[in-house]
């Protein structure tokens, strides 16, 4: 439905100038990120490189101490919560729920920026609660407690809670961590499916770095408070960067059959120097 | 309180309030036998005449008007208090051994009034439920200071350390003041181990207009507890003001637990039972749970309290030690039951 060159363009995140300081130092130091709409923005850099900060204070969680933060043209930290929660969804690092909640009743608190003291409950918000279980693949075990599911499991869930809140941009921070690889694949494919055939716009900040660079349309590389690269990872991806941002020693290399960019750090131990014992 | 309904809550309203038409039909009936049963046995036909239909020249409506049915609804209005207030408590700080008495509320109330009386020597009534209150949040507004100074802030953990700290402390206090002066020990001695006796009634005309708005304020805010349970940034990113909210939620439990300190006295366990047998009909979404607690709260004090004026006549036992001495086992029984 999107891919027209006027929706590709017309900017509804943006952040200007952003500085977010804790205690005198600050963690991000004016930072300007447009995020493209309708596609996966990844975030990546060395841990305490200001990534976390800099989603949520896009999410409007953090408050800047200098810069701006514009959804739809207009302050984020000025518009009312709620109304921004119609059109934002964050997923936060890590998030525990209350014990026994079942993963219906998880799925249906993403209803809560639609609701009103007078208008509780509907069909609509019925409807969006078993569409964003569907799309998540949960809804064999709707019924079933959160914390009785595997981890990948439960993040299904925490995703389909925010997509039931059903906004067009989505914030996830983390979302793959402490995830087993195929997990991580499952779940990256189907945030993937939520940008590319559902037109939403996602911003992800991710610790895998070939994960990062398999799905991100567009990537942000951070460090110090800064961002140092931004662009396509065919663009930025590339070795000379990673020993740049990371300080880390590393191969880039293509796969041949998906065109996808793959790190492979080298590391200080060789192979070589440690001799495998043949059998 | 096996005769809760389980409407299997979910999402959908009309099965999750399915329970309730049944459990207000319970309190009716558990409200009727309260005042039926007694020194006098009365019929619930006389009962239900006395209240709509009420001669003075009767002397059961007498008894009725005048002795019982005061202290019914006064076991209902502060068993539903302190079952609600703890209910959004658990939700608040993610705490499953949350209760009023967790952040020092209930001791700060007991400690506020006793100081008020016996060295104040205040003995107004109209003054006790705000003294109770001053005291409340004073004691919570000082675990919050000491949690916040904790390094990592005021975590739930922290919270409660500093919430049980500061309750043995006043507790401690509340005993020194006794021992010193042992006319208000006397005095205070029956009220301190909670119940419903010989309560002043007329302190309803100005405990109830407060409790009535927290309680309607807990049911009304009780949605975005199950979003705040689910971590302050979720509950951000979901468009709720985490701030604004606790401070609401926070004077809803105040009022709720100081107005129930002053009309029967630090009564425990219901507020840290109630809620989760509660849960174990309605789930963990407090949408549910906060009406659900506050009923079967109400309930569940009037059955104890009808206990406590029956067992052992012509004398009665101190409401508190019945809530825990009958709740204990029956608390353990239900929760055998539903995890078998």
């Amino acid at each position: 439905m999107s891919g027209s060159a006027t929706t590709q363009r017309m900017l509804r995140l943006e952040g200007i100038g952003l500085s977010v300081g804790y205690g005198g130092t600050n963690v991000l130091d004016n930072v300007d990120l447009a995020i493209p709409t309708g596609e996966i923005t990844i975030l990546i850099g060395p841990n305490g490189c200001g990534k976390s900060t800099l989603l949520k204070t896009m999410a409007r969680i953090l408050t800047p101490s200098n810069g701006s933060v514009l959804l739809d043209g207009k302050d984020i930290h000025r518009l009312d919560t709620k109304s921004v929660a119609a059109k934002l969804g964050l997923l936060p690092q890590g998030p525990i729920a209350p014990e026994g909640l079942t993963v219906r009743e998880l799925v249906a608190q993403g209803r809560f920026p639609h609701q009103t003291l007078l208008r509780q409950w509907t069909r609509a918000d019925e409807d969006a609660v078993n569409g964003a279980m569907d799309i998540a693949g949960i809804t064999d075990f709707a019924d079933r407690s959160v914390d009785t599911l595997s981890g990948g499991q439960r993040q299904r869930c925490w995703v389909a809670m925010v997509l039931a809140q059903e906004t067009d941009l989505i914030l996830l921070d983390e979302p793959t961590t402490f995830l087993d690889l195929k997990v991580q694949v499952d779940l990256m494919d189907l945030l993937a499916g939520l940008a590319h055939q559902r037109g939403r716009t996602l911003v992800i900040v991710l610790h895998e770095l070939s994960l990062a660079a398999a799905y991100a349309d567009y990537l942000v590389m951070m460090k110090d408070g800064h961002i140092v690269a931004s662009g396509t990872p065919d663009d930025i991806f590339t070795a000379e960067r990673l020993k740049q941002v990371f300080g880390l020693d590393a191969k880039v290399l293509r796969d041949p059959d998906s065109g996808r960019m793959v790190c492979v750090p080298s590391g200080t131990r060789m192979r070589s120097a440690t001799p495998v014992t043949a059998r | 309180m096996s005769t809760i309904a389980a409407p299997n809550a979910g999402t959908h309203p009309v099965r999750a309030w399915s329970g309730v038409p049944v459990l207000l039909g319970v309190l009716v009936l558990a409200f009727l036998l309260h005042i039926a049963v007694g020194a006098k046995q009365l019929s619930l036909g006389t009962v239900i005449e006395a209240l709509f239909n009420f001669d003075q020249t009767v002397f059961d409506h007498v008894i009725v008007r005048n002795l019982r049915l005061p202290r019914a609804v006064l076991a209902v209005i502060v068993g539903a208090s302190l079952s609600l207030a703890g209910a959004l408590m658990q939700g608040v700080t993610r705490n499953p051994l949350a209760d009023p008495a967790l952040l020092g509320l209930t001791s700060g109330a007991a400690f506020a009034v006793v100081i008020a009386t016996s060295v104040l020597g205040l003995t107004s009534m109209i003054f006790i439920p705000w003294i109770a209150m001053l005291g409340a949040l004073g004691a919570a507004l000082v675990v919050y200071i000491i949690a916040r100074l904790v390094p990592g802030g005021a975590t739930p953990l922290s919270l409660t350390l500093s919430g049980a700290a500061i309750s043995a402390f006043l507790s401690a206090v509340i005993s020194v003041v006794h021992l010193l002066d042992q006319d208000t020990f006397e005095n205070l001695r029956v009220w301190l181990t909670g119940g419903l006796a010989g309560r002043d009634i007329t302190l309803l005309l100005y405990v109830g207009p407060p409790i009535a708005l927290a309680l309607i304020g807990g049911v009304l805010l009780a949605p975005r507890v199950t979003v705040l349970a689910m971590g302050d940034e979720v509950a951000q990113g979901l468009g709720v003001k985490t701030g604004a909210l606790k401070v609401q939620l926070l004077a809803v439990v105040v009022v709720l637990t100081a107005c129930s300190v002053a009309l029967a006295g630090p009564l425990g366990f219901i507020g840290l039972v109630i809620p989760h047998v509660v849960r174990l009909y309605v789930g963990s979404d407090y949408r549910w749970i906060v009406p659900y607690a506050a009923l079967a709260g109400a309930v569940y004090l009037l059955g104890v309290d009808t206990i406590a004026r029956i067992a052992i006549p012509p004398r009665e036992i101190s409401t508190g030690i019945i809530t825990a001495m009958i709740g204990a086992p029956l608390f353990i029984q239900l929760v055998r039951r539903r995890t078998r």
